[in-house]
Formats: structure tokens, sequence, C-alpha cells
């Protein structure tokens, strides 16, 4: 009976939620209509449908009439990006003729990128470029490329989970980052579907003349820095956003709801800790999972009521932050404010996904061969070897000598010959990404958590001098956490080693799944995973968080089996005090080379993992 | 089109102002390493710095740019006699785009020459563009290795040796490498670390001053690129006529013995590998002290420098909680009282 109010509210709170969150999509569409080069762009997280088309409608709509909106797919290659010669019409018409790449094309418009979670760190680095001086220049193809490009960029970010993100190089340069994924068509309102044209031209036109006042520029940097944020390019961008909204407003100075807007819609989605000072008053373990709604809704007035008391720089540094967090995403709050560090893992560690993905089939050049099947053609290298002796080829075939591909009336316009195919050449270099399972549970007693964070410390080490990546996940209480994703970063490691806290119960089978899933990842992204689970084997919690030691160690050792099925090489390390048979047990489950601690020092470890742990055998043929 | 963000509008971040700088009066210094965190100013500084720089003769129609006064010796242009004519230029200052090519990078077969006149003509690449500059590599720490170990090649040798698709050509390419990079993203391989000649750590200022003052000067900027510079002109010929001074200044700079036998002491203390490090540090101290207009370098030149020569260079166990900073600190505090 009690819980039929509280069911209703909690779909009111949701409906609310949504309504916020749509108004400020709406928002930043607007503001980055006013000042779309100054903005840089938007992140638009959300799957393909209604929504995201609705925010598209909206967002060309405030742009200025006959600006162009290209896309991009995330494939996009150079060439398209940056304009080069025009191959084809090159080779039709025997001189050189250039084609204008989709940056230079986007000028004074926007460019949309398909699918930016898996764009490429190259495409990334030309459209940050672009963005960084509003023009392309470029050296292709012997032309000297130079235009303007002053250009909003909307990423559409398909991702799913924090890992999955566009390249930070484009992150760090477009203003907003707008999360729809959680909007269904039913939260759109089709009647706020476009914006007044009038009022946004009229907001562009008187845009320059917008003064913003130096308390508010300093209200926004203090608000960057309270939330942990390190660049420069965040105030920036918060005080454009600022200004565009004034400017949409009519007003001609900056007040204090256009910054409280900017720091919602820029600063936010950006922060990485909570204030220091907030922590304490806000009795976050209460209500972890509801502060964004009542928040959310009090941000819009929030600096409207201003406690009188304080100084009024104070109260509005204040009113800035509290747009900023008010507008963190709920789950994002809960883990901020229990202090985990897994916020930095996620963008940072883009960079090296990303390239590791490409090195899988990262071209190295081309060389002469035969395009047969199995070895991809390389086009331009194969013109570009056919290139030279164009000349010669077609005089020999005008004297009748001609033995080319093509003869007669239907004689091709360039003559390819069988010594000019060029064939590309990828470099698949065997890389390791070691894969640490610490068990940091209440069992493995403190100090022999430390000896088993020397163990991995030692070998992080070792990763360090062979260019491996290592990943870090740490079970413990009820679950298993992945600490590091797959990273080049010592820095990172051991930071996050460091700060890993011991204690609660083990969850074993949770760890071991956590790890065999991502040595499932790191295995399509073309690379060798090891793991290294470090644990005296005693589970005590089941996969769901529920105690009970029988069932909990029937399904550690299922997790173990499953690592085996899937061929991961692994290295199981006892740190249990006196070595026990249960995990040398959970060894042979696993197909891991066991080793106890005691007699395994960090060396013996070491050279294991270099030596290559076995690859485990199949079932029945045990070692 | 407007220039770049003037380089003495720069908001603090002196170590990495002072290495470009250094780098700037004494190329030969062997590049600058900027490590730091995304949005600390390290493109901007770059690119700045390219405006700065006075401009420099250049032989006429030469693609590798070469000095009139002294044509490099590997350039076929300007060895193949007759008459050179100068022209004036701007210190090239050339951007590698991550996921640069090799063949863009050191150079290929001219497809245009190719196709229009059946010719077999070399296209310079990067590197020929970047001779007597700069070549900019952001992101260098994801830059491909065996592109990084070319570049360090060309670099130290100051040629551009090229054999590919028929073509046999070598090209004088002197430039200095600044490059840049985040290092949660990844490190560079310990023995190209060594090889740059300064490195330089970037830091978030942590005085919300500062960064006001930063914003407000970016933001002045963005709205308008040429007011913004004019205000800032007198500063940057200022800077740009020490900088003039100081390169000529550079060749008659003495250091005594007794800083000699101080900077050897500092090294030792150090543990740095080889001799590099003390020559790269005597060698900047030169520059300092030439950019301070003194004719000796002093001790106190060689601290104003020491942190970016020696940074990079000290054998250090990589879980070593202690950065070099501090060390380097320690034993300056030492050697030198």
């Amino acid at each position: 009976m009690l819980d039929r109010p509280a069911a209703r509210d909690s779909q009111l709170e949701a409906a609310l939620r949504a309504r916020n969150l749509w108004d400020d999509a709406l928002a930043a569409a607007d503001l980055l209509a006013v000042d779309p080069f100054g903005l840089g762009g938007v992140v638009l997280r959300a799957p393909a449908g209604p929504v995201r088309d609705a925010w598209l409608v909206r967002f060309r709509a405030g742009l200025p009439h006959g600006a162009p909106v290209l896309r991009a797919p995330c494939d996009v290659g150079d060439g398209e990006l940056l304009g080069g010669l025009d191959l084809s019409a090159t080779l039709a018409g025997g001189r050189p003729v250039s084609q204008r790449g989709l940056l230079a094309r986007a000028d004074q418009g926007a460019l949309i990128m398909a699918m930016a979670e898996r764009l490429g760190p190259t495409p990334a680095a030309h459209v940050a470029a672009a963005l960084d001086r509003g023009e392309v220049v470029a050296e292709r193809d012997g032309l000297s490329i130079q235009s303007s490009a002053k250009l909003a960029v909307v990423a559409l970010d398909e991702g799913i989970d924090d890992d999955d993100r566009p390249p930070a190089a484009l992150l760090e340069r477009l203003a907003f980052r707008l999360d729809l994924a959680p909007l269904s068509h039913r939260d759109v309102d089709a009647g706020d579907g476009l914006p007044d044209a009038a009022l946004i031209r009229a907001a562009r036109e008187c845009l320059a003349a917008v003064a913003v006042p130096d308390r508010l520029i300093e209200a926004l940097c203090a608000a960057c820095a309270a939330l942990g944020i390190g660049s420069s390019r965040a105030p920036l961008l918060a005080l454009k956003a600022a200004r565009a909204a004034a400017a949409l407003g009519g007003r001609r100075i900056v007040d204090d709801d256009d910054a409280a807007l900017a720091a919602r819609l820029v600063l936010a989605p950006r922060a990485l800790h909570l204030p220091a000072d907030r922590g304490d008053d806000e009795q976050p373990a209460d209500e972890p999972d509801q502060p964004s709604a009542e928040d959310d809704a009090a941000a819009g007035q929030g600096p409207d009521q201003p406690d009188d008391a304080e100084g009024e720089v104070r109260t509005l540094d204040d009113a800035v932050l509290e747009a900023a967090v008010a507008a963190l995403p709920p789950g994002l709050l809960a883990r901020l404010q229990a202090g985990s560090p897994r916020l930095r893992a996620g963008q940072a560690g883009k960079a090296g996904d990303v390239q590791a993905t490409v090195k899988r089939g990262r071209p190295i050049g081309a060389r002469r061969g035969d395009p047969r099947s199995g070895v991809r053609l390389d086009l331009l290298h194969t013109l570009r070897a056919a290139a030279p002796w164009q000349r010669l080829r077609r005089h020999a075939i005008g004297q009748g000598a001609g033995q080319g591909i093509g003869q007669g009336a239907s004689r091709p316009l360039i003559e390819v010959r069988r010594d000019d195919f060029r064939i590309k050449r990828f470099r698949d270099r065997k890389q390791t990404t070691t894969i640490f399972v610490v068990d940091a549970s209440g069992s493995t007693a403190l100090e022999r958590l430390g000896e088993a964070k020397g163990a991995v410390e030692l070998l992080l080490a070792d990763c360090y001098v062979r260019r491996d990546e290592v990943a870090l996940i740490a079970f413990r209480g009820v679950g298993a956490e992945i600490l590091l994703p797959p990273t080049r970063s010592l820095h990172r490691a051991k930071r996050e080693l460091a700060q890993l806290p011991g204690g609660g119960g083990t969850p074993l089978a949770a760890g071991i799944m956590a790890a065999g899933l991502m040595a499932d990842e790191v295995r399509r992204k073309g690379r060798t995973p090891t793991l290294v689970v470090i644990t005296d084997g005693r589970a005590n919690v089941t996969h769901e968080g529920v105690g009970g030691r029988g069932k909990a160690q029937d399904e550690a050792a299922a997790a173990a089996r499953s690592i085996r099925a899937q061929g991961h090489r692994s290295l199981l390390v006892d740190n249990s005090a006196r070595p026990e048979p249960r995990a040398g047990q959970l060894a042979d489950e696993m197909g891991a080379l066991y080793l106890p601690l005691p007699r395994a020092n960090a060396d013996t470890i070491s050279r294991a993992v270099r030596a290559g742990a076995p690859t485990p055998t199949p079932a029945g043929l045990r070692r | 089109m407007a220039g770049p963000f003037p380089f003495t509008a720069i908001v603090g971040q002196d170590e990495m102002k002072r290495a470009l700088l250094v780098a700037a009066v004494d190329p030969t210094i062997g590049g600058v390493l900027i490590f730091g965190d995304r949005g600390t100013g390290k493109s901007t500084a770059v690119r700045a710095l390219a405006q700065l720089l006075p401009p420099m003769k250049a032989v006429e129609g030469c693609p590798y740019h070469c000095d009139p006064a002294r044509p490099a010796g590997a350039c076929t242009h300007c060895a193949s006699g007759g008459k050179l004519t100068a022209r004036t230029m701007s210190v090239p200052v050339v951007d590698l785009p991550l996921g640069a090519t090799e063949d863009r990078v050191v150079g290929a077969l001219d497809i245009e020459r190719a196709l229009t006149h059946g010719e077999k003509a070399f296209e310079p690449g990067l590197l020929a563009r970047a001779h007597r500059g700069f070549l900019y590599i952001d992101e260098v720490n994801l830059l491909e290795d065996h592109l990084v170990d070319l570049l360090l090649d060309v670099a130290a040798s100051g040629e551009n040796v090229v054999e590919r698709e028929g073509l046999s050509m070598r090209h004088p390419a002197r430039f200095v490498l600044i490059g840049s990079g985040n290092p949660e993203e990844g490190e560079l391989r310990p023995q190209l670390l060594d090889r740059f000649g300064l490195s330089v750590d970037v830091r978030t200022p942590t005085d919300i001053a500062m960064r006001v003052e930063a914003v407000k000067r970016r933001d002045a900027f963005d709205r308008d690129p040429a007011a913004f510079a004019a205000s800032f002109q007198a500063d940057e010929e200022r800077l740009r006529r020490k900088l003039t001074a100081a390169k000529r200044l550079l060749p008659t700079v003495e250091v005594s013995d007794d800083t000699r036998r101080r900077v050897a002491e500092l090294c030792v203390a150090l543990g740095t590998d080889g001799l590099r490090g003390e020559l790269t540090l005597l060698r900047a101290a030169r520059s300092v002290a030439a950019l301070d207009k003194s004719a000796t370098a002093t001790m106190a030149h060689v601290k104003a420098i020491a942190m970016p020569a020696l940074r990079h260079r000290l054998r250090r166990n990589p879980l070593d909680e202690v950065g070099s900073g501090v060390r380097i600190e320690r034993a300056l505090a030492e050697v030198f009282g």
C-alpha cells in the first residue's frame, strides 16, 4: 500500500528529470547555433533514433540559412577530411584536379561525425586542428591546401560505457556533452521542435557586443578548479556559452543565470571530482540515487536565491559551482562521492585504446606484389607506381606493340601493368596486455595485500620495459571493479594500485569473470591477454554479491573454467599465508600456472609472465 | 587570416617559454619535449614561437629554403650552380600530424609531375619543409615508434636520405624537433627521451588569478585577434630583438672552467648516463646567458635551465615515487650550495 505514492513520485521525478535533460539539450542546441565556431560543438551521446533526430533538427534549424551541414563517417580518410588530389578526375583529365575536403566545405556550418566513439586518432587530430585554427592547412598530393574552416562539430557518440568515448582530443574542444541516452521519444515534445530563428539570428549579430563581468570569469575559473578541471579550454568554452546565452536572452551583459547555465552545460560533464567542502554537508549516503532531479530543478533557480549574508563574489562562485554540481548525472555523483578514482580512467585511456585498435592492421606502407585473395591492393601506391610510365606506355601502344590490360579502342586512360601492383603491408605486433586481478578482500590479510602490491609493482616495471599494456582489476566486498582499463601509462597503474584499499568479502567469481570479459575484449583488439590472478582462492561472496561459501566456491570454479575454455593464458599467484590445495585447484580449473607466494617472490612471477604463462590444455589433459 | 596567439601574451608557463626560446637561440640544442595536461597551451606556445622568430633569408626557388650565405652541401638545387637569388621568408614551423605516413614525412614520388609530364620527380616531404625551422609533433608519445626513430635520426644527422620508389636522393633537413604529449596516455620510450635536448613539464596553473587572466586573454584574442595582437606588438617586437641579439651573441659566450667543473659535479651527483646531459646543459646555459645579454654563462644561468636539460636523463626506477624534479633540486642545492 505504502509504495504506491512512492512509485508515483519516482515516476514523476523521472519525468521531471527527463524534461530537464531535454531542456538543457535544446538550450545547448540553440547556444551552439548562436556561436557554432566559438563553442566548437557537441558530443551527443545517444543511440540513433527519434530523440537524436529531434535534437539535430532543432540544431540545424538554428543555423544560418544555407549553412552547410555535412556528415563524415567514422572511418573518414585524410583525403576526404582535408581535401587533396581528386584522383579519378586527375586521371581522367590528365592534369591535377584538386578536391575540397569535408572540413573546408563545412565552413560556416557544421560537420556531423557519425559513430565518433570509433573515430581514429588521426582524423580526430585533423578535426582538432581545424577547430583550433579555424582553417585547414595541409600539404597533400603535391597540393598546398589552405582554406577557412570555421565550423561546429557534432560528434554522434553511440558508445555504451565509459570507455567507449570519442577521442580525448576531440572531447576537449567541444563545449557540450549531452547524454540523451536516457530519453525516449515520449520525452521529446513535438511542440518544441523548432527554435525561434529570428531570435537566434539576432543573438548571433549582437554576440560580439556582449560584455562579461570579470567576477563571472573568476567564478567560472574557480568552479573549474573546484571540480578538478585542468584544461584552460573548459573555462573559455564556458565563458563563450555564457555569452551566447546572454545574447540569446537579449542581454548586453552576461548575468549570473547565464554563467550558471554555462557551468551546468560545459563544466559539469568535465568534472573530475566534487568540490572539497561539499562531500560533508550533502550527506550523500542517504540518497545516493536521486540528487539530480531535485538539484536539477533547483539549479535553474539556484542563482536566483543567493544567500545574502555572504559577500557577492562568494555566493556567485557557489551558485556557479552549485549549478555544475547539480547537473552531474546521478551515477557519476555517487561514484565521485565514494571517492573512486574511476573517472579519470575512462577518457584518458582512450587514446591508447584507439591506437591499439588501429595497430592490428596498421598499414606500414606498400610493397610490390600480386593482389590475390588475402592481400589488399594499395590503389594509390599502384597508381603512383604506374604514373611515371604512362607516356612511355601510351607511346608503345600507339606503335601497336601494346600488351596492356586494355587494348584498341577501349584503351584505358591509365596503363597499369602487373609490375605496378602494390599491396598493403600491415604490421601486427603481437603485443601483450597483462591483466592483474588482485584480491583485496579481508581474508587477504593486510600485509599480504602489501606483498601482492609489491609483486604487481615489479611486474608493472617489467611491463613498462617491454612496452606492454597493463590493466588492473580488484575485487573485494560485493564485486569486482576495473581500476584501470588496458593502458601503457605506468603512472596511472601505480597510482591506482597505491590507492587500492583492502577489506570485505571475497567475490572471487566476480573478479575472475571481470578479468575474463576484459581478456576477451583485449583479444578482439588484436592483442594477447595474460591474466595474473593474485588470491588465496577462498571465495565467500557469490557473483550476485551475497555471502555463502559453498556457492561462491562453485561459482569461482565455474568462472575459472570459462577462462580455460577461452584459452586465455593465466597465472595464479597464491598469496595465502600457508599454501592450501584450494588455490591450486582453482589454478587447475583455470589452466593457470600456479605460483604460491612464499616461494614466488616478485622476480619469479615476473620471469613466469615474461616466459609466457602456459596456454591452457583442454580439460582432461591436465598437466 | 589573423596570426597565432602572441608568445608574450601567454600567462605563466615560464619554464616552457624559456626552453622554447633557448631552442630558438641555439637550434643545435636537440629539440624540446613538452609533457603536460591538455589545454595547458603547449600548441599555442609552439605556434606563437613561429611568429616571434625573426624572418630569415632563403634561396629563391629552393625547395629546402637553404641559406643563401651557406647553401647546404646536400642540396641539389643550390649546388647546381648558377646565380642564387635570396628572398625573405618566415621561419617554418611544420606540424607533423598524428598518423602521417612515412612517405609524407620523408617525401615521395611527385605524382602530379608524374601524371602530367611523365617525369620521375621527388616531392619533398615534411622534413624538407621543416629545414631551418621547427618540426612540431603533437602527441609525440602516440606516434609510431619507427617514425620517431626516423625523425630523431634525421634531426641528429641534419640530412634526409630517401631511397624509395626508384628515387635515390638526399637533402638537408636541419630542424628543431618539438614534441608534446600527455603522459597519462602513454610514455615515450626511454631511449627516445634522452635524445631530446630539453624536456619540460607543464601543469595547469593552480593559481585562480592566473587562470582567470589566461582565460581573459584568450577570450579577447578569439573575439578580435588583430586588435589583441596589436596590443602585444611592442612586447613581441622587444622579445624578437632580444632573440636576434642573443643569436648574434651566442658564439662568443664563454663558460668558465669553474662552471664546467660544477656542471660535471652536478651530473655525477645525479648519475646521468653519458655526456649528453652535461653537454646539453652547458650549451643551454650559454643560450640563457645570451638571452640575458651576458658574455659569460654563470651558475645562475645553469640553474635556470638545469631542470629541463636534465629532467629526462636521470636513470630512474620506473616506480620511483620521487619525481626527477625533486632530485635535481636537491643536487643543485648540494653542488651549488
